[in-house]
């Protein structure tokens, strides 16, 4: 993986604030991640997690604050002390550095598990054909689905179908990959298969992942820190030990009580 | 289970016997068939036998030169009408979706006027349009400079006229086809290429069109087969298709019932092949959608007869 080189924080966010409607989703969310780090967000429905990762990746535009990925201001840019707001091709072209799995997995339901993943390295990232479906096939035995190339999302269990859509971020060589629940929708038994996918990214390759998930074996396992999120804040910020040994607010106690 | 379980009720050594057990009867079914046999003998007895029909003269009609030419005339019309609908269509409909509401206020302009008014009245009005707009002039307004012109009376010949009356009618409802395809493709499909890198445009070619195809494609099949019929129409304005070729024959000759069979058995024919056509478009697109495609007429028909052929 891409490991940044500019010292940066892969992530940055300071005090961002989101609203849809009336309706204040984010209210000052700040944040440091540093590259290689793997972070956990957990936190009830509706507590803001979701919408802090697309803001991340630009698919909801934030109304204050500021949030940078890699040291680039996400969405705007800066001259001077004025803010231009990016253009659609920039913002595609931040897009193509970030990966982003999502709790539907979002396959390409008319293309098979291969054209799923060689679809925009060649469209976007200009790769010869030859050499897209080379790589895709090593990630796609790094999933363990070596055998399923041909395989149609229709014709893949939801586990099958989500280490296919990680192949597929992956195939971007991205510089930092976005969770959002990938396993709540999945039958119990093949939550495990997709986090043993996302465990090996995490040790083996390094990957500056944000994972929000309920999986708080995962969590203990894999993550450098855990934020709790509620309200649109983070309100508890620790390392896993911490969130299973002594959490300090009260609002954490319930809500881990209530999950584990 | 393990032989040494118990040795007095061991189990079977094979599966039990396929069931083999009497249907269910149904007598209804019998004497419905009965009476839809005997009515349909009937009719075809009463057409048969019926001299006035005079078939003779339907076989001899059915391959003149006129009505093999108007037979061209009404594919050729069906299909540039068609062209035109689709294209436009489609354009009209990503128009209707775009954030500008200056341009989603043309597309939903266009679609009020051309399916508000009749097809006829919209065939007649290009027809005639050489009466408002004697010149088409391509340039700038105010008497600007031009940079090409045309004589409508001479560029408008009937079959023009008919040709982008029944398109750009088409492309009205079209645009609406279209658009219930595009919204029918789920947003985290958008999502994950905009989350890729994909551009809108890209997103839109690569993603969302070919899946909202499998909404698309059935109606378009029904508006190809219903542009056949309706460009009929034309014949007001006297383009020689196949139902003007047909009413100039049977002018002359007041074989009129035998030349409406014959056309009614061209149109027939077109529109089962169009059907077929659009059975194989529909498997086509509908790939990844169902987890095994089902097997064709034709592999039907094989499979079918491959069975028999191991029974005998």
């Amino acid at each position: 993986m891409v490991v940044s080189t500019n010292g940066d924080p892969m992530v940055k966010a300071e005090e961002v604030h989101k609203s849809f409607g009336r309706l204040e989703v984010l209210k000052g969310v700040s944040l440091e991640v540093r590259p290689g780090e793997v972070i956990c967000i957990i936190g009830p429905s509706g507590s803001g997690k979701s919408t802090f990762l697309r803001c991340i990746n630009h698919l909801e535009k934030i109304d204050a604050g500021r949030l940078w990925v890699d040291g680039n201001l996400v969405g705007y840019r800066q001259v001077g002390d004025k803010l231009y707001e990016q253009r659609a091709s920039e913002v595609t072209k931040d897009r193509a550095e970030i990966g982003m799995v999502f709790q539907r997995f979002n396959l390409f339901g008319h293309m098979t598990a291969l054209e799923n993943v060689i679809e925009a390295p060649i469209r976007v990232r200009k790769l010869q054909k030859r050499v897209a479906v080379a790589q895709a096939k090593v990630l796609l035995e790094r999933v363990g689905l070596a055998d399923k190339l041909d395989a149609y999302p229709s014709q893949l269990s939801g586990g099958q179908q989500q280490r296919v859509a990680i192949a597929r971020a992956l195939a971007m060589q991205p510089k930092l990959m976005l969770f959002d629940e990938p396993t709540s929708a999945l039958d119990p038994e093949l939550v495990g298969e997709v986090l043993e996918v996302m465990k090996a990214l995490a040790f083996d390759f390094q990957t500056t992942m944000i994972v929000v998930t309920h999986e708080m074996g995962f969590a203990r396992e894999a993550a450098d820190r855990v934020l709790m999120m509620d309200d649109g804040r983070i309100i508890e910020e620790g390392t896993p030990d911490h969130f299973f040994q002594a959490p300090r607010e009260e609002r954490t106690k319930q809500f881990l009580a209530a999950i584990l | 289970m393990s032989a040494s379980a118990t040795p007095e009720t061991a189990p079977p050594a094979t599966r039990p016997k396929d069931i083999k057990a009497i249907p269910v009867r149904h007598p209804g079914r019998w004497v419905v068939a009965a009476v839809v046999l005997f009515l349909l003998i009937s009719i075809g007895n009463s057409m048969a036998a019926n001299s006035r029909f005079q078939w003779g003269i339907v076989k001899d009609f059915f391959f003149s030169s006129r009505i093999l030419h108007g037979l061209v005339v009404t594919l050729e019309l069906t299909a540039v009408a068609m062209a035109i609908g689709i294209v436009l269509g489609v354009v009209l409909a990503v128009m209707r979706l775009s954030a500008n509401p200056l341009v989603s206020g043309a597309s939903w302009f266009y679609i009020w006027i051309f399916r508000g008014t009749p097809v006829l009245v919209q065939i007649l009005f290009w027809y005639n349009i050489a009466a408002i707009y004697p010149h088409f002039a391509l340039g700038l307004p105010f008497n600007g400079p031009q940079f090409a012109h045309i004589n409508a009376t001479a560029a408008i010949t009937p079959f023009v006229a008919g040709v982008l009356a029944l398109g750009l009618n088409e492309a009205a409802y079209y645009a609406e086809i279209v658009r219930a395809g595009i919204i029918s493709v789920d947003e985290g499909q958008t999502e994950a290429a905009q989350s890729l890198g994909m551009t809108p445009l890209l997103t839109m070619r690569r993603i969302v069109l070919p899946q909202a195809m499998r909404v698309i494609v059935p109606p378009t099949g029904n508006e190809t087969i219903s542009m056949l019929k309706t460009s009929s129409l034309v014949s007001v304005i006297a383009v020689t298709e196949l139902t003007y070729a047909a009413q100039q024959i049977y002018a002359v000759n007041y074989r009129t019932i035998q030349l409406l069979i014959v056309i009614s058995i061209w149109y027939l024919i077109v529109t089962t092949v169009l059907t077929i056509g659009q059975y194989y478009v529909e498997r086509y697109y509908g790939r990844g959608a169902t987890r095994n495609l089902p097997d064709t007429p034709l592999q039907r028909i094989r499979r079918g007869l491959r069975i028999r052929h191991e029974w005998s």
